[in-house]
C-alpha cells in the first residue's frame, strides 16, 4: 500500500540525512521525499511517499519517531487528505502539434510557457496520479526533460500535524 | 583577538569574573560540563583537534582522564564502566583517525543500548568541508550507530549541547551520543553556565506510566496461563529491575529464562531459572519458549539469535511484550499484549496487582507444565565430560565461579569462550556480566574490564577471552599497567577461532578455512613484557590451583593462558534455519523416552 507520511522536523543541519539514512539503512522504499521550511522557521515539513504492508509502515513510523529531530509525524493517507505534486515538462513540438498540446494542457488545467522555438514547458499541479496521466498523454511528444516535486499533502478535517505539547 | 585565541589558548586562561558570570574557554567549558554531570573518568586519546581540551584537562583534577592505547579501547572501557554502573561512559578522541578508530566501540554500545557520550575534536570551523588535515565527517560516519549526534557551531552552545547529550544517552532506551567540537571554538571564550534542565521538544522519551487496564489485562493473562514463560533481557539491567522481576516470578512460580544480555536477572541458583535461551541456550529454556502458551517478554527484543526461524517460533504462544522503545514491539514478533513503558514501573504495577489478586494465583494450573519442563531439564543439555588430559574450557569457567564465589565482574570477548562464560559462570546479579551481544565485537573484553575495574576497585574482575579476540585490543595491557588495574585475564586458548571452526565443522564439512591461529605469541612473555604476571596452565589438575594463586595476587594483573581442548564445541546449538525444538545436542546426549 502507498502511504504519504508527513513529518515535522527540527530545522537542524543533518536532520534530512538522518531520515534518508534511516530509509536506506533499513531498506524502506522511498517513492518521493520533499522537504522545505514551514511558517515556523525552526521546523521543516517533510513529506515521504513510501510503500509497504501494515507491519512495514508501522515500523517506518516508529523508527522515524525515534529520531531525535522528528517532532511529529502523521500518515495522511489513513483518512481524507489533499495531495499535490507539481510537475514541469519541457518538450519540443512541431508546428502542427501545437494545437494538440494546447488542448491537452487545457484538459489537465496545466499552463504552457513558450521557452524557445517550438519548445514549451508544461506546468501542472495535481495528485501524483494526475501527474502520471499528464505524462502519459504527453508521451507522443518529444519530451526533453521532466521535473517532479514529489508529493506534499494535508489531511482533511480537524487533524493537523503540530508539535505535541509536553 | 580571534587569532591570538586560536594559537595560544593558554594565554586566555584567565578566569574573568564579573558579577556572577564566569568567562571560560570552550575547552574549559567542556571539562567543567563533564564535572557538572558528575563524570569521574574520561577514556581517551589526544590529537591535534582535541589539544585545547587536553590542555583544559591538565589544569584541573576534578575529572580524571584515562589514557588508553587505542581509541577502540577507550570506547570499550567507557562501555564497561557504563554496563557495570548504569551511568554513562565518557570518551574523548581527536578528529579523523581518532573518531574512526572509535566507531567500532560506539557501534558496540549502540547495539546493546548502552549509555555513552563521545566527545570528538573536529578541525576548525573555517576548514570544515575543505578536506583539511584529519578532517572526517564525524557526524555522518557515526550517524547509523548513535542514538543522536551533534556538531557544535558556537562556543556558547557547548554546555547546553553536552547537557543534551547526557540527557539523550541516559533516558528512554539508552545509547551512545556523539558531540563533535571544532577546535577553534574550544579556544574561544564564553560565559559558563551549566543548564539544570534541557528542553528538547522533539525528544520525549516515554514518561507515560503503564495504564491500569494494560496491567489488568497482562496480569489476567498470567493468572490464566497454563504454560507460561518469563523471557527477560537487557532491559531488566537497564531499568535496574532485578528485584521487582524476582518478586514477580517468585509470586507466580513461573519458569524464567534470560537472554545473553539479561543474565543475572534471575539468580542462576533460582529453581525457576531455566538458564539462557537462544542459539546456545539450554534445551529446557528453548523448548519452554517453543511450547509456551504465554511468553512474558520483559526488556528483550526477540533477536534472531533467540527466535531462530520466525515461522517455527512459539506457534501457540500469546505474547505479552513490555519495552520502553515502541519500535521493538511488533518488529519481529507480533505482541498480543503490548506495554510501552519503563520496566521498573511496569513490574512494580504487576506486583501490586498480583498482591491484590493473590488468591487467584493457582500453582495447580502450571503443575503439568513444570513436569514437562523438568523432563527436559533432566537431559542436562550443558553436560560435558571432565577430561584428565586436556583442559575443558567449561571446567575453567566453573572453577572461576567457585574461586570468585560467583561474585566477580566477568567481561568477555566474542566466540566460544563467551558462550562457555554465559553458560557456566552462574551469575547472581545483573551488571556483573559484561559482553558484546548485538554487535559481537572481538576485542571488547580487556578494555571493558578496565572500565569495570575503575568503577569497582575492590571487586574481582575477570576477562574471559580467546587467543583470537585478546589480540584485537592486547595493547590495553599497557593501560592496565599505567593505572594499576589488576584484572585477571582468562585466556581460553584453543589455537582456533573456535566459533568459526565450529561453524565450519557443522556447516562446511570441516573445511577449516582460515580459522586456525598459527604463530601465537608466547603469552607469558607478552604479559611480562607489559609488566604483568603471565601463567600457562595445560593440565586440568592445575586449573584450580592456578586460579587461586592468580586471584590471591590482589594487586597484579595476571594473564592466565589456559591451553584448552582444540576440538571442543558449544552445545546445545540451534543451527540456522532451525526452530527452538530442533536443537543440536552434544553427541552422546541422553534421549527423552
Ligand atoms: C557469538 C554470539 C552468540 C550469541 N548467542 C546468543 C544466545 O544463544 N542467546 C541469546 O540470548 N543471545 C545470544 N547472543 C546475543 C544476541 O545477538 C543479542 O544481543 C541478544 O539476544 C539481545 O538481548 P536482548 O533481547 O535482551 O536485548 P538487548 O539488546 O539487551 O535490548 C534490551 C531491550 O530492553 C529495552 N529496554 C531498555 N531499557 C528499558 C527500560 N527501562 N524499560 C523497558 N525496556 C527497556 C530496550 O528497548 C531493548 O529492546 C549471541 C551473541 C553472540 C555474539
Ligand atoms: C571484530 C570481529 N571480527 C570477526 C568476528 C567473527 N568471529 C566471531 S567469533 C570468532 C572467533 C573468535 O576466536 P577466539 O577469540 O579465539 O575465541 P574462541 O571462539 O576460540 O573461543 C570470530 C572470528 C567478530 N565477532 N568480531
Ligand atoms: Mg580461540
Amino acid at each position: 500500500m502507498r502511504h504519504i507520511i508527513s513529518v515535522l522536523l527540527e530545522n537542524e543541519s543533518g536532520a534530512l540525512s538522518r531520515v534518508s539514512g534511516l530509509f536506506s539503512a533499513r531498506g524502506y522504499n522511498i517513492e518521493s521525499l520533499t522537504v522545505a521550511p514551514t511558517n515556523d522557521p525552526t521546523l521543516s515539513r517533510m513529506t515521504i511517499v513510501t510503500t509497504g504492508d501494515d507491519r512495514k509502515i508501522d515500523q517506518i513510523e516508529k523508527q522515524l519517531n525515534k529520531l531525535v529531530d522528528v517532532a511529529a509525524l502523521q500518515d495522511i493517507t489513513v483518512a481524507g487528505h489533499l495531495e499535490r505534486e507539481v510537475v514541469l515538462v519541457k518538450l519540443k513540438v512541431s508546428e502542427d502539434q501545437i494545437d494538440k498540446l494546447k488542448q491537452i494542457a487545457k484538459g489537465f488545467n496545466a499552463s504552457l510557457s513558450d521557452v524557445s522555438t517550438n519548445q514549451f514547458i508544461v506546468e501542472m499541479s495535481g495528485s501524483c496520479e494526475k501527474v502520471d496521466e499528464l505524462l502519459n498523454s504527453l508521451s507522443n511528444s518529444e519530451i526533453i526533460e521532466v521535473a517532479r516535486s514529489g508529493a506534499i499533502g494535508l489531511a482533511f478535517g480537524e487533524d493537523a500535524l503540530v508539535v505535541p505539547q509536553p | 583577538m580571534f587569532e591570538i585565541l586560536l594559537f595560544s589558548p593558554s594565554s586566555v586562561y584567565s578566569k574573568k569574573q564579573d558579577g556572577d558570570t564566569v568567562q571560560l574557554t570552550g575547552a574549559d567549558i567542556v571539562v567543567k560540563s563533564l564535572k557538572e554531570e558528575g563524570v569521574e573518568y574520561v577514556f581517551g586519546y589526544p590529537g591535534g583537534a582535541a589539544l585545547h581540551i587536553y590542555d583544559a584537562f591538565h589544569r584541573q583534577d576534578d575529572v580524571e582522564h584515562i589514557l588508553v592505547r587505542h581509541e577502540q579501547g577507550a570506547t570499550h572501557a567507557a562501555d564497561g564502566y557504563a554496563r557495570s554502573t548504569g551511568k554513562s561512559g565518557v570518551v574523548l578522541v581527536t578528529s579523523g583517525p581518532g573518531i574512526t578508530n572509535a566507531i567500532t566501540g560506539i557501534a558496540t554500545a549502540y547495539m546493546d543500548s548502552i549509555p555513552m557520550v563521545v566527545l570528538s575534536g573536529q578541525v576548525m570551523k573555517p576548514l570544515i568541508g575543505y578536506d583539511a588535515f584529519q578532517e572526517i565527517d564525524a557526524v555522518g560516519i557515526s550517524r547509523p550507530c548513535v542514538k543522536h549526534n551533534f556538531l557544535i557551531q558556537d562556543v556558547k552552545d557547548i554546555a547546553s549541547t553536552i547537557k543534551k547529550a547526557f540527557h539523550i544517552a541516559t533516558t528512554g532506551r539508552p545509547g551512545p551520543v556523539l558531540v563533535d567540537i571544532p577546535k577553534d571554538i574550544t579556544a574561544e571564550v564564553a560565559e559558563f553556565l551549566y543548564p539544570e534542565t534541557c528542553e528538547l521538544r522533539s525528544y520525549q522519551p516515554l514518561i507515560k506510566e503503564p495504564l491500569p487496564n494494560e496491567i489488568f489485562t497482562a496480569v489476567e493473562a498470567m493468572l490464566n496461563a497454563k504454560q507460561p514463560i518469563v523471557y527477560s533481557g537487557g532491559g531488566i539491567v537497564a531499568a535496574n529491575a532485578q528485584e521487582s522481576l524476582r518478586e514477580m516470578t517468585n509470586k507466580l512460580g513461573f519458569p524464567c529464562t534470560n537472554t545473553l544480555m539479561g543474565l543475572g536477572a534471575n539468580a542462576h541458583s533460582d529453581p525457576n531459572f531455566l538458564g539462557m535461551l537462544g542459539m546456545h541456550g539450554t534445551y529446557e529454556a528453548n523448548m519452554a519458549m517453543h511450547d509456551a502458551d504465554l511468553i512474558i517478554a520483559l526488556g528483550a527484543r526477540f533477536d534472531d539469535r533467540i527466535t531462530g526461524t520466525l515461522h517455527n517460533f512459539a506457534p501457540d504462544a500469546k505474547v505479552l511484550h513490555v519495552d520502553i522503545d515502541p519500535s521493538v514491539i511488533d518488529k519481529n514478533i507480533k505482541a498480543d499484549i503490548p506495554i510501552v513503558a519503563d520496566l521498573k514501573e511496569v513490574l512494580v504495577a504487576f506486583n501490586r496487582e498480583l498482591d491484590r489478586r493473590e488468591k487467584d494465583i493457582n500453582p495447580e494450573l502450571i503443575k503439568d507444565w513444570w513436569e514437562t519442563i523438568n523432563k527436559w531439564r533432566s537431559l542436562d543439555s550443558l553436560w560435558y565430560n571432565y577430561d584428565e588430559e586436556v583442559i575443558k574450557p567449561q571446567f575453567v569457567v566453573q572453577k572461576l565461579h567457585e574461586i570468585t564465589g560467583g561474585q566477580a565482574y566477568v567481561t568477555s570477548d566474542v566466540g566460544q569462550h563467551q558462550m562457555y562464560a554465559a553458560q557456566f559462570y552462574g551469575f547472581s546479579d545483573t551488571h556483573r556480566w559484561i559482553n558484546s551481544g548485538g554487535l559481537g565485537t572481538m576485542g571488547f573484553g580487556l578494555p571493558a574490564a578496565m572500565g569495570v575495574k575503575f568503577a569497582h576497585r575492590d571487586a574481582d574482575v575477570a576477562c574471559i577471552t580467546g587467543e583470537g579476540s585478546i589480540q584485537m585490543c592486547i595493547q590495553e595491557l599497557a593501560t592496565c599497567k599505567q593505572y594499576d588495574l589488576p584484572v585477571k585475564v582468562i585466556n581460553l586458548n584453543n589455537r582456533y577461532l573456535g566459533m568459526v571452526r565450529q561453524w565450519q565443522e557443522f556447516s562446511y564439512e570441516k573445511r577449516y578455512s582460515n580459522s586456525y591461529m598459527d604463530s601465537l605469541p608466547d603469552f607469558i612473555a607478552l604479559a611480562e613484557a607489559y609488566g604483568h604476571v603471565g601463567m600457562q596452565i595445560d593440565k586440568p589438575a592445575d586449573v584450580e590451583g592456578a586460579l587461586k594463586e592468580a586471584f590471591a595476587m590482589k594487586d597484579r594483573l595476571v594473564f592466565m593462558d589456559f591451553i584448552t581442548d582444540q576440538q571442543e564445541n558449544v552445545y546445545p546449538m540451534i543451527e540456522s534455519g532451525k526452530g527452538h525444538h530442533e536443537m543440536r545436542m552434544r553427541p552422546g546426549s541422553k534421549n527423552l523416552s
